[in-house]
């Protein structure tokens, strides 16, 4: 494992690739490992790229590619598609867009199925970010399964969030949860070569001139991916938006409860996982289950009475 | 802890564009619980070799049936591996004479090959007892 | 008794033959037909109650033409028999061309090789190990003088398969014909030239789908005025049934390209009467014998009513719907090879009773490579037999008249009626195709039929029942290895001996235009004439016009 390490920090791509596989299949070395490359990461510029299956965002990022591969920047790509509830598979088919790059070495694409997880993501995305931040990506691109439910993961994961919106659906602009008009630092309505495009861009302003709050307001930029036009007008107003998290002092504040955030849940993440352990061991939990299912006993004594059990509280004092 | 699955890259590598059989069995393997890369088509043997090796994947499957295995399928192996990619299992697809298919596996280009008519519930175990 | 007397005391009668015969055990198949639509028991007077004999069949040679679009069909001749080859280099070709016209064959069908197909030269690196393989490769005019040395142009028609480069090859043809001293008003031929089935199935596309239906418009245009006899498109069922679709889907995708050309005509300022004649189509023959015919009935029937009341076309040519047969590469199988004669024969027997123009028979062994000589022959014998032996052609559309036949014939019509709405309410075949609409049905179809395969509920003779363990035994065709190393020779040293002047100006003629919404054509002409090579000006366009990248859907 060590070795993967030095040659991941060495640049090689063969490494990178067999560190994410091992996050993303909670081998048992998986917090060693990010341990070890934890002092290496900080450089990348994350970006989340999310919105509707078909809204075009795999075309986006190989259209994005060109502008940032012609000022030298390198880059990593996580693209995360669904992975099947049913039989646990996957297919994995957004690269398809991306192969013109495949063969440029600065350049590093991986797919991930989403695994169970809910929120846009995979489980193991935030940990493959690492790794290719790690790898010394200076730009990495996280594209979301968009399935428009939950978008959580990538605001707390991105540092801009692109949404990506069609003209088609611009009938449905009003009753776009708030949640993604929140999210965004940058909103892209693809195909703008088709009707509608006009007024899915007035409504998404006046949207905006409504809620005034944040010192940022969020560009609206039509583009056409599949023919290249306004990928140039994306690139700059994604500097822009980096620009003023930077000077702003927002970045390292977004930063920093990022870090926060990310040791509460390891906190949790070990905790649980220990005190289960235990519980387990000592109890037969189906039993007390089927008790308080008739109401013989409750719910809220009962998990006191487990954790007694282990000397939780008095561990804690 | 681990939770493992199979990750197989399905790639047309070549100028064909007959993608029937590779999409049904890309459906066959994700309904099968694996993980399926699709390349898209139209892919150089350096393509399909470069996207192995950045998914890592445990099985690569060519689909080609424009009569240039012989030409494309050692290649791919052979970059495969410069990429120390050499204990993936490559599993080949599509109109491929029983002669030439003999040639592929007995020289260790290919694991398998698979030709029309072959079921998918038998690619699809070839590949999970090749795991197991 | 009157008729209504007469139809209720049948239903009756029929009603209590249905409850004694649903007592009965049948075979545990399926009953459906190969593209899954039920099949009943008994067809009766009943299924075609409102069957009006004028309104929907008529005779043959006059509206709608579900019975034919010739007066006379195959009394007066029989179709042609073109059967579809190349491989190697253009020399090896024109020697099997000049062959099969001396077998008999009426017709010449051109294969190019995938780097053809795809707008490369043989030299260039994507090329490598395809050159030759599936097809004749052509990489300039001086290979389509060989292609066509001693064969007279202006007697034998060619059809060429080609779509994506379709105005380079076509311009290479009609330079050829002219060298030849064969006016470009007398030469005859088809380009398939069909984009749109290319980005919906065969999935061998170069440009976008704006720029590409543009140089179709151009080549509608510049044969109207200088080729009036070549076939400017050959609209195409075929590759999106062998990409796993069903026989509706089949007839409803291809009619309703049909249409998107049209329209594309009619907004480029074409009189719909000047170019809708030389409209053709092609299809698939595959194994469901009824469906089959009734398909090739359904399609007529559906073009010339929409021809004559959508889009206003009032010359009869321009509602009759021409087709090119090929029987089904995708039903043949690599087990027992030799059992592909008789499918393929069941196949163009569908194809002839449902009044094709022309016909391409598979040869027993493409499932395992090009065919060989011998077995290319049985396959235009299997055709010359259902002509001159089997009686079939005697009389025209022999089955009109079925219950069966003639209900099929209309529910495949109103079930493509179902379709060209869905395809209207995306906005059309261009933002269907963009959305993924055609893809993802075929692909749904394609995966449900391997399901069914596998399950049993499909029968395949050889594979999945009566299956033996004997490995084929028969010759395959080898294509020489060495057709490359020579084809990129011979293109080096044209490259060498051409006035490249010439060439770079011609090219960069074409890329002005390009930019323009001037024809292409007359460039494009101007460029194959000093030997500009295909690829040199695929590459020239694709700097102006893009490529296309395919969706990720499955």
């Amino acid at each position: 494992m060590k070795q993967l390490v030095e040659e991941l920090l060495k640049g090689n791509r063969r490494a990178a690739a067999r560190l994410i596989t091992l996050v993303e299949n909670e081998d048992r070395q998986k917090t060693e490992l990010l341990q070890a490359i934890y002092p290496h990461t900080g450089n990348a510029y994350v970006v989340g790229i999310t919105g509707a299956p078909g809204a075009g965002k795999s075309s986006l990022v190989d259209q994005l590619l060109q502008e940032i591969r012609a000022e030298g920047l390198s880059v990593g790509i996580i693209a995360v598609d669904p992975t099947s509830p049913f039989s646990g598979g996957a297919i994995l088919g957004d690269r398809i867009r991306m192969q013109d790059h495949a063969l440029d070495q600065e350049v590093f694409i991986r797919s991930m199925g989403t695994r169970g997880s809910l929120g846009g993501l995979s489980r193991s995305t935030r940990e493959a970010i690492q790794v290719l931040d790690a790898f010394g990506k200076d730009l990495i691109l996280v594209e979301t399964v968009g399935v428009g439910q939950s978008e959580v993961d990538i605001v707390r994961t991105a540092d801009t969030t692109i949404v990506l919106l069609t003209p088609a659906s611009g009938d449905s602009v009003q009753t776009l949860k708030a949640g993604i008009m929140e999210i965004a630092d940058l909103f892209v309505i693809n195909k703008a070569d088709l009707p509608g495009t006009e007024r899915t861009v007035a409504e998404i302003n006046m949207m905006l001139d409504m809620k005034n709050s944040a010192s940022w307001r969020p560009a609206v930029i039509p583009t056409v991916s599949i023919r290249g036009e306004g990928i140039e007008e994306l690139w700059t107003a994604l500097k822009e938006h980096r620009l003023y998290l930077e000077t702003s002092g927002q970045l390292a504040e977004v930063r920093l409860q990022r870090v926060r955030r990310e040791l509460t849940e390891q906190v949790e993440y070990l905790v649980k996982n220990r005190v289960w352990a235990e519980v387990k061991d000592k109890f037969v939990l189906e039993e007390l289950i089927e008790k308080i299912a008739r109401r013989e006993k409750d719910p809220y004594s009962s998990a006191c009475e487990l954790l007694d059990s282990i000397n939780f509280f008095e561990s804690k004092s | 802890m681990t939770s493992k699955k199979i990750r197989v890259l399905v790639a047309k590598p070549g100028l064909d564009g007959h993608d029937r059989g590779a999409r049904v069995v890309a459906r066959a393997l994700r309904d099968a619980g694996m993980e399926v890369i699709y390349t898209g088509l139209h892919q150089t043997p350096e393509q399909v070799a470069e996207t192995a090796l950045q998914e890592d994947v445990d099985v690569v499957g060519l689909s080609i049936l424009s009569g240039t295995h012989m030409t494309l399928v050692p290649k791919i192996k052979r970059l495969l591996v410069d990429n120390s990619m050499k204990d993936v299992l490559l599993v080949v697809g599509g109109i491929i004479p029983e002669e030439d298919a003999m040639v592929l596996i007995n020289e260790g280009y290919a694991d398998q090959v698979f030709t029309p008519g072959d079921a998918l519930e038998k690619i699809c175990s070839y590949i999970t007892g090749h795991f197991t | 008794m009157d008729n209504s007397q007469k139809m209720s005391t049948l239903k009756k009668r029929l009603e209590e033959w249905q409850d004694q015969v649903s007592t009965m055990a049948e075979r545990p198949v399926s009953f459906n037909t190969i593209s899954g639509v039920p099949v009943k028991q008994l067809y009766s007077p009943l299924d075609v109650d409102k069957f009006d004999y004028e309104k929907d069949l008529g005779l043959p040679g006059s509206y709608p033409y579900t019975r034919g679009v010739q007066d006379n069909m195959y009394r007066g001749r029989y179709w042609t028999m073109r059967q579809f080859s190349g491989f190697g280099d253009a020399f090896d070709s024109n020697r099997r061309y000049r062959y099969l016209l001396e077998q008999g064959q009426t017709g010449l069908s051109v294969a190019f090789d995938l780097p053809t197909i795809m707008g490369y030269d043989s030299d260039h690196e994507r090329s490598l190990g395809e050159v030759g393989r599936c097809g004749v490769a052509i990489d300039s005019l001086e290979d389509m003088e060989t292609l066509f040395d001693q064969i007279p142009l202006d007697r034998v028609t060619t059809s060429m398969t080609i779509n994506g480069p379709a105005a380079i090859l076509w311009c290479m043809y009609l330079a050829n014909a002219e060298n030849h001293g064969v006016s470009l008003r007398q030469v005859g031929g088809t380009i398939q030239n069909d984009i749109l089935k290319e980005y919906i199935a065969q999935k061998s596309w170069i440009f976008p789908p704006v720029p590409s239906m543009r140089l179709i418009t151009d080549i509608f245009s510049f044969a109207t005025d200088h080729v009036p006899k070549w076939n400017t498109i050959s609209i195409s069922g075929y590759h999106i049934r062998e990409a796993g679709s069903t026989a509706v889907q089949e007839l409803a995708f291809t009619l309703a390209d049909g249409f998107a050309y049209i329209e594309a005509g009619i907004a480029a300022g074409l009189n719909v009467d000047t170019f809708a004649p030389r409209l053709s189509f092609f299809f698939n023959a595959h194994l469901d014998f009824f469906e089959e015919i009734c398909k090739y009935r359904a399609a007529r029937r559906i073009w010339s009513r929409h021809l004559k009341e959508r889009y206003g076309a009032k010359d009869p040519r321009s509602l009759k719907l021409r087709f090119h047969t090929q029987t089904a590469g995708c039903s043949l199988t690599a087990q027992e090879p030799e059992n592909n004669i008789v499918r393929t024969a069941l196949e163009a027997l569908s194809a002839v009773l449902g009044g094709t123009q022309s016909l391409h028979t598979n040869s027993m062994d493409e499932v395992l490579a090009l065919p060989t000589e011998k077995a290319v022959t049985i396959a235009l014998r299997t055709q010359q037999i259902i002509a001159h032996e089997s009686g079939v052609a005697n009389t025209i559309d022999p089955l009109a008249g079925s219950y069966y036949v003639e209900a099929l014939t209309t529910q495949m019509e109103a079930e493509a009626e179902v379709y060209f709405d869905r395809i209207e309410q995306l906005g059309g075949v261009l933002k269907a195709i963009d959305c993924g609409f055609f893809q993802q049905e075929i692909a749904d179809a394609a995966y449900l039929y391997q399901l069914a395969v596998e399950r049993q509920e499909r029968i395949i003779v050889g594979v999945n029942r009566f299956n033996s363990d004997e490995k084929p035994q028969i010759e395959l065709l080898k294509i020489d290895p060495d057709v490359e190393f020579k084809q990129v020779e011979k293109l080096s040293k044209l490259r060498k001996k051409r006035d490249n002047n010439a060439v770079s100006s011609a090219l960069s003629e074409l890329k002005v235009t390009a930019a323009t919404n001037e024809n292409l054509i007359p460039k494009i002409l101007a460029a194959v004439k000093c030997y500009t090579t295909e690829g040199e000006i695929v590459a020239a366009l694709k700097e102006v016009f893009g490529v296309y990248k395919e969706k990720p859907l499955f």
